[in-house]
């Protein structure tokens, strides 16, 4: 098997040795593409625009546990040791503020002009499958309803995706129970797997096929592949922690009275960083930012959250005042309700919402509690 | 101008605000308005198409956008009619507004009232409060439609008779071959001539044959659970009761995540919903 | 509402006046730096009572007041009335006026001591014994939040209220201002007792931003409905503090009795942590 994921496109893996992966950015850089790749800034992983590999995080680990993020620099040379920081894909293409209209007061009342954002190829390095699986849900939403998002569509459009396969599981990552990674199944464009000194590289695209082949590296060995492909299992094998999906929707309905909603929100702090990092998280509000003179205003959409205030008002009224419903909210819809809506699930597995919750709250082990006790017949 | 099969939206844009001239405005109570609006572009007026009971983004410059369904007649294209409470930020500066000013127009969205399911059929259509509105389109279509329609019976509740509106609109409905119209206050004054208590004790005044009704319902969400199951034990399946529901919106088009009942997105599903799909989300604290 | 306002604004230009009781002077500050926009704000605003921008003191009343500062003397509690009497519209600006101020750090005090410690003449000071915010004497119609208070908020509430539109400010967490940004959390990165999670957000999350962890200054988040239950739920992020960041106790209430330690929520777990010393 000629193949470390599943890829759309077959094509030979290429092998490309750890000391000659700037020629990757190279050709990227000459086909025009800005660069995006994760580098190390106030204490994580944060995309960046980069130009060398020394740009990257070589030799730093990220460290992940419920409410703690640390880094540290194990001075080897390994370039994607750092699994993932606080950001997804989703801030390339759902921006957390995008311009939408300008409006500006004429005779005829107002004139309203479309803001687009400007076209950009943006080649991000570093991609994790969960950050791709959490993309395919953000397309779907933005794209393959009945509206489809222009704003969305054009960053979208412009983005080439380098993945990498995870070899190394943090803590807090669950995408094997969610069926998600840590292989990067589709949604690339190149998939890297670091194994020693060397990278494989595979194509999941056309235009990562013509990347590949610009490259004209030289073919992995069977044993190359095959040992990517074994690390790559046994990342998935060490993966502590799961969520039992087996249920759901119904088991977390059937939860709503449940009373571990009430614990949980005495420690919620409702301040909405889960659903900020969430790589799936689309909520939205549009603001209005009108100039002093009232002449021109600026109508934008900016990241809302079901932990807000505002977001459960209707007319003078809120139906969810309570940090018991909006967390009950959030958990429902992400795990049980999204199934209904889009046939998928809202949750990728990546592990955010638990790293990044001030207190620690981890999902998985919230769910566990919510749909053990209401049914013991569980094989 | 954009113009998508009779809809207002632009496909490759659909935030894009059309702006609409005030018309008329009526004031209907002491805090509910109804606004007559006409679109700027000739075309797009000319164009405009939406069913009973669907919705409208409607916005004023340098405030924002707020939801609210359409009252006018699905027929009439020169002017769109919308119903608005000063209850909100938008809904409070759109009141201070006056004929001839400007506001913006972003629609047709959602599902309206099935009133192609309904042809042939008797009609109850039961509101409460401001509930009324999103159900007045649809009753002018069918008393326009007349023979198309069993008998159609207006059961309207108020908490005082100054919550009435469109007084003009029930008396002339009422005098429609086959229609009733039935009011009721729960806390009427002296000058009130209808029934005096709550819109669900109104519907032991009227005779409904179970098999051949179908009810449009409209209004808060506690008059809904309570009134649905009185009409379910008439015999009325809940496969024939459709309501109209509420939640906050801000984009009206299915992706900004305020609409969510359980798993329907009112914006887009709704705002007319079959009762059996939402029965088992009404009333659950916090969705 | 406010449709006076709006529409005298039309025939002259709406009056502001500028108020100050016990404060720093920094959120009038605030105003004077907003450079450009303040010419549009005159434009727009007859600035009518701003003592420390003018001498040119005009009476009243006034369409809208801004009032910094908090109420600490016996001839405040009088001068506020008026001042409230004077104001169609009356907004407090900063964390002073709108929840008491650092000053109020005193309410927890021996103000009868200070004087005798700090002042030579202690018969000469007439101060009351407690610091509170604007709404415990006056109606409030706004509040503007804030150490100092933020431009674009102040620029956005005025031009608001000259339209006759209610104004929006966000009661959401700073956490959300941080990840829009996309600034590294503090708490979480770097162990910092970063009062984010249940602060307001309005700052732009400019001390995370820097790499330090926020103190609160924009006072607790949502609040309308405080209480077990609603946010801010400072109890548990007090909790964190102490058993997962090891802060002492006396450190916990530190952080919660800052700058808007007299705002309701903060005062009520900064007392509970005192009874933990």
């Amino acid at each position: 098997m000629r193949e470390i994921g599943v890829t759309a496109v077959a094509s030979e893996i290429g092998i490309l040795s750890r000391s000659d992966f700037q020629r990757f950015f190279d050709i990227l850089c000459s086909k025009e593409y800005r660069i995006v790749g994760p580098t190390v800034r106030d204490g994580a992983a944060v995309w960046e625009t980069i130009r060398h590999v020394s740009d990257l995080p070589i030799g730093w680990r990220d460290h992940q546990e419920p409410g703690r993020y640390r880094l540290e620099q194990t001075g080897s040379k390994e370039i994607f040791g750092v699994v993932h920081g606080p950001q997804s894909l989703k801030p390339f293409v759902f921006t957390p503020r995008e311009p939408l209209l300008q409006i500006e007061r004429s005779r005829d009342g107002f004139i309203a002009r479309p803001t687009p954002p400007q076209r950009e190829k943006v080649a991000v390095i570093g991609a994790r499958a969960c950050d791709l699986a959490g993309l395919t849900i953000q397309d779907q939403i933005f794209l393959q309803g009945e509206y489809q998002d222009g704003y969305y569509a054009t960053r979208r459009e412009g983005l080439f995706i380098i993945a990498v396969n995870c070899t190394r599981a943090l803590q807090t990552c669950f995408c094997t129970s969610m069926d998600t990674g840590p292989r990067a199944k589709n949604g690339f464009d190149l998939a890297l797997t670091e194994v020693g000194d060397q990278l494989l590289v595979e194509a999941g695209s056309e235009a990562g096929a013509e990347l590949l082949s610009a490259l004209s590296l030289s073919p992995a060995t069977h044993k190359a592949i095959a040992e990517a492909a074994a690390r790559v299992d046994a990342c998935a094998q060490s993966q502590v922690r799961r969520l039992d999906r087996t249920r759901l929707p119904q088991a977390l309905y059937d939860a709503h009275e449940h009373p571990r909603w009430d614990d949980v929100s005495a420690r919620c702090l409702a301040c909405a960083n889960c659903t900020m990092v969430c790589p799936t998280c689309f909520c939205h509000k549009v603001e209005e930012a009108p100039d002093l003179t009232r002449q021109r205003t600026e109508h934008a959409r900016l990241w809302d959250s079901c932990f807000t205030q505002e977001h459960g008002h209707i007319h003078g009224k809120n139906i969810r005042p309570t940090i018991k419903d909006r967390y009950r909210m959030w958990m429902t819809h992400k795990l049980a309700s999204w199934l209904d809506q889009f046939g998928t699930s809202g949750c990728v597995g990546c592990g955010r919402c638990i790293t990044w919750c001030p207190v620690g709250i981890d999902l998985t082990e919230e769910l566990a509690s919510l749909v053990s006790s209401s049914s013991s017949a569980r094989a | 101008m954009h113009v998508h099969e009779g809809k207002l939206i632009d496909m490759a844009n659909p935030y894009l605000i059309h702006p609409a001239t005030i018309i008329e405005k009526i004031r209907e109570a002491e805090d509910i308005h109804t606004f007559r609006l006409r679109l700027n572009d000739e075309k797009a007026r000319r164009s405009f198409r939406f069913t009973a009971g669907q919705f409208n983004m409607v916005y004023l410059f340098g405030v924002g956008e707020v939801a609210i369904s359409i009252i006018s007649d699905p027929d009439e294209s020169e002017s769109l009619g919308h119903t608005i409470r000063s209850v909100g930020r938008v809904t409070s500066a759109v009141a201070q507004l006056q004929a001839g000013e400007t506001l913006g127009i972003r629609g047709p969205f959602g599902q309206g009232w099935p009133l192609d399911e309904a042809c042939g059929r008797n009609v109850v259509i039961v509101t409460g409060g401001l509930g009324c509105a999103p159900v007045v389109g649809a009753i002018e279509y069918m008393l326009r439609r007349r023979r198309h329609y069993g008998s159609i019976k207006v059961i309207h509740g108020v908490k005082t008779p100054r919550d009435l509106l469109y007084h003009e609109r029930f008396e002339t409905w009422g005098k429609q071959a086959d229609t009733e119209v039935l009011l009721a206050s729960n806390r009427p004054d002296e000058t009130w001539r209808h029934h005096v208590g709550v819109v669900t004790d109104l519907f032991e005044h009227v005779l409904i044959d179970p098999a051949k009704t179908m009810v449009l319902m409209c209004g808060p969400e506690i008059m809904m659970r309570l009134g649905v199951p009185i009409l379910m034990k008439r015999g009325i399946p809940a496969t024939a009761i459709y309501v109209s529901l509420e939640r906050h919106m801000e984009c009206g088009i299915g992706l900004c995540g305020h609409c969510q009942l359980g798993p329907y997105f009112l914006c887009k599903d709704g705002p007319v919903m079959r009762y059996d799909l939402v029965e088992p989300w009404l009333g659950r604290v916090g969705v | 509402m406010n449709q006076a306002v709006s529409r005298a604004g039309q025939a002259s230009k709406p009056k502001l006046g500028v108020f100050k009781f016990a404060s720093c002077d920094g959120c009038q500050l605030s105003i004077l730096n907003l450079e450009d926009d303040l010419l549009a704000l005159g434009q727009a605003l007859d600035i009518a009572y701003f003592p420390e921008a003018s001498s040119d003191m005009k009476p009243g009343p006034y369409d809208i007041v801004l009032v910094e500062g908090s109420i600490t003397t016996e001839e405040d509690t009088h001068r506020i009335r008026s001042v409230r009497e004077q104001a169609k519209v009356l907004v407090t600006i900063g964390a002073c006026a709108t929840a008491g101020g650092i000053q109020a750090l005193r309410n927890w005090a021996d103000v009868e001591a200070f004087k005798q410690v700090v002042y030579p003449s202690p018969e000469y000071i007439h101060s009351l014994s407690s610091s509170t915010p604007i709404s415990e004497h006056v109606h409030v119609d706004f509040e503007l939040w804030g150490c100092p208070i933020d431009k674009g908020q102040l620029l956005r509430i005025l031009t608001d209220v000259v339209a006759g539109i209610q104004p929006c400010l966000p009661t959401e967490s700073v956490c959300m201002e941080c990840k829009r940004r996309g600034t590294v959390c503090v708490l979480v990165a770097k162990a910092m007792p970063c009062l984010g999670p249940v602060t307001r957000a309005g700052c732009g999350a400019i001390c995370p931003s820097m790499g330090r962890d926020c103190y609160g200054c924009f006072g607790p988040s949502e609040g309308s409905r405080a209480g077990p239950g609603f946010p801010p739920n400072t109890a548990s992020l007090a909790k964190q503090f102490h058993s997962g960041l090891q802060l002492i106790p006396v450190e916990v209430l530190r952080r919660f009795r800052g700058v808007n330690g007299y705002a309701p929520s903060f005062r009520e777990e900064s007392n509970a942590w005192e009874k933990k010393t």
